[in-house]
């Protein structure tokens, strides 16, 4: 099993969509075996000694994957490439607000996207699509992306200097919260078809984020999705939170999703 | 069910220290404000253990509660969610406890 996460070794399989439409894939984990363990005790003459003994540890859990997170911050800020951890359940309309920002924005910036997903290569076929560079991870069982999964992605991606890369974290309000990747900025994108009560059902996800974008306020009028309420609730979470309703698909307030990017 | 990717992440932690040594118990210290649910941590453990040097060990799960401390009035309290609200009315309130996620300690041999 991969010891950062949790996913059976041979399950991760990271993939370029190239122009040649040749998608070759591989492993990304390290797997460090039995490292820095100490030898026996040398000595001949045997003593009985006590069963067992304690040993202090008083370590982070996720120390190894926040150090690598802090790696790729790094190396990221070397480079002068902003990263988006963005994160939200399925089908809120992270895919479709990247292919509408890489037109929009691309222009500007270039951008680059690392996908996460269990299954597929779908989003990042899209994402070519619409006319930026794309790596796909596939996580197998695993069910959010870690800072391991990210550093072999930026490598298989060769980023611009300068740019802005996002990472579209695998569909899930839950499991992505726990786990830097070393981004600068963490985006949760909502739609007003999932409800207003998504903050207080998913507070930890709502409390690791810098930005929240509402997506398909085009469809406001027939759903019961108060946004005050919404907001609200999440700035109880979170008070520092910046908070953007958008429709990707009519391109209302997206100027101001993007004065967001501008600043990063 | 990230508490897979938890528990594999705590074998990773112990097994840098211990090595060889067989580990006949762990001790986390995982808040109530983690993120992380003890129960399904302590199924995951199991699985994540298996053909170790940690398999078979007992889990001893230390679960602090969540305080936290008002900015605005400099008073502690306690917190049982996310919701940070101190009863002056301020929000400007940081956790200061019940966020950890540490392996504490093991027994080996």
């Amino acid at each position: 099993m991969c010891a950062t996460c949790g996913c059976g070794s041979d399950e991760v399989v990271v993939t370029s969509v190239g122009t040649t439409g040749a998608t070759a894939h591989d492993h990304p984990h390290e797997h460090p075996h039995g490292v820095g363990h100490d030898h026996a005790h040398p000595h001949e003459h045997v003593r009985i000694e006590a069963r067992t003994h304690t040993i202090e540890l008083e370590t982070e859990i996720l120390a190894k994957n926040d150090e690598r997170a802090a790696h790729n911050r790094s190396w990221l800020a070397s480079k002068g490439i902003s990263a988006v951890n963005l994160m939200s359940s399925p089908g809120s309309g992270k895919t479709s607000l990247l292919e509408r920002s890489i037109a929009d924005f691309g222009p500007l910036r270039p951008i680059s996207v690392i996908e996460g997903d269990q299954e597929t290569l779908f989003d990042a076929e899209r994402i070519r699509a619409a006319g930026a560079k794309a790596v796909q991870i596939n996580t197998g069982a695993g069910c959010h992306l870690d800072a391991t999964m990210v550093r072999s992605g930026l490598d298989r991606l060769e980023p611009e200097e300068g740019g802005l890369v996002f990472l579209e974290n695998v569909g899930n309000l839950v499991c992505p919260a726990l786990f830097d990747l070393g981004e600068s900025r963490r985006v949760v994108v909502i739609s007003v078809t999932e409800g207003d009560d998504k903050p207080l059902k998913y507070p930890h996800m709502f409390s690791a984020a810098d930005l929240v974008v509402v997506n398909k306020t085009d469809l406001l009028p027939y759903v019961d999705f108060d946004m005050d309420r919404c907001e609200k609730d999440a700035r109880r979470l979170n008070p520092g939170l910046e908070w953007i309703p958008v429709s990707v698909r009519t391109g209302e307030n997206l100027e101001a999703w993007y004065s967001w990017l501008r600043a990063l | 069910m990230h508490e897979l990717s938890i528990a594999a992440s705590v074998v990773e932690a112990v097994l840098e220290r211990t090595g060889e040594q067989q580990v006949s118990a762990v001790r986390l210290v995982v808040g109530r404000l983690s993120g992380v649910v003890p129960d399904a941590l302590s199924f995951a453990f199991e699985i994540a253990t298996t053909g170790t040097r940690l398999e078979g060990a007992a889990l001893e799960i230390d679960e602090p509660s969540g305080r936290a401390h008002c900015r605005d009035c400099r008073s502690d309290f306690a917190v049982d969610d996310l919701i940070l609200l101190c009863d002056c009315g301020s929000a400007d309130v940081e956790v200061v406890s019940g966020r950890e996620l540490q392996v504490a300690s093991v027994e080996v041999g």
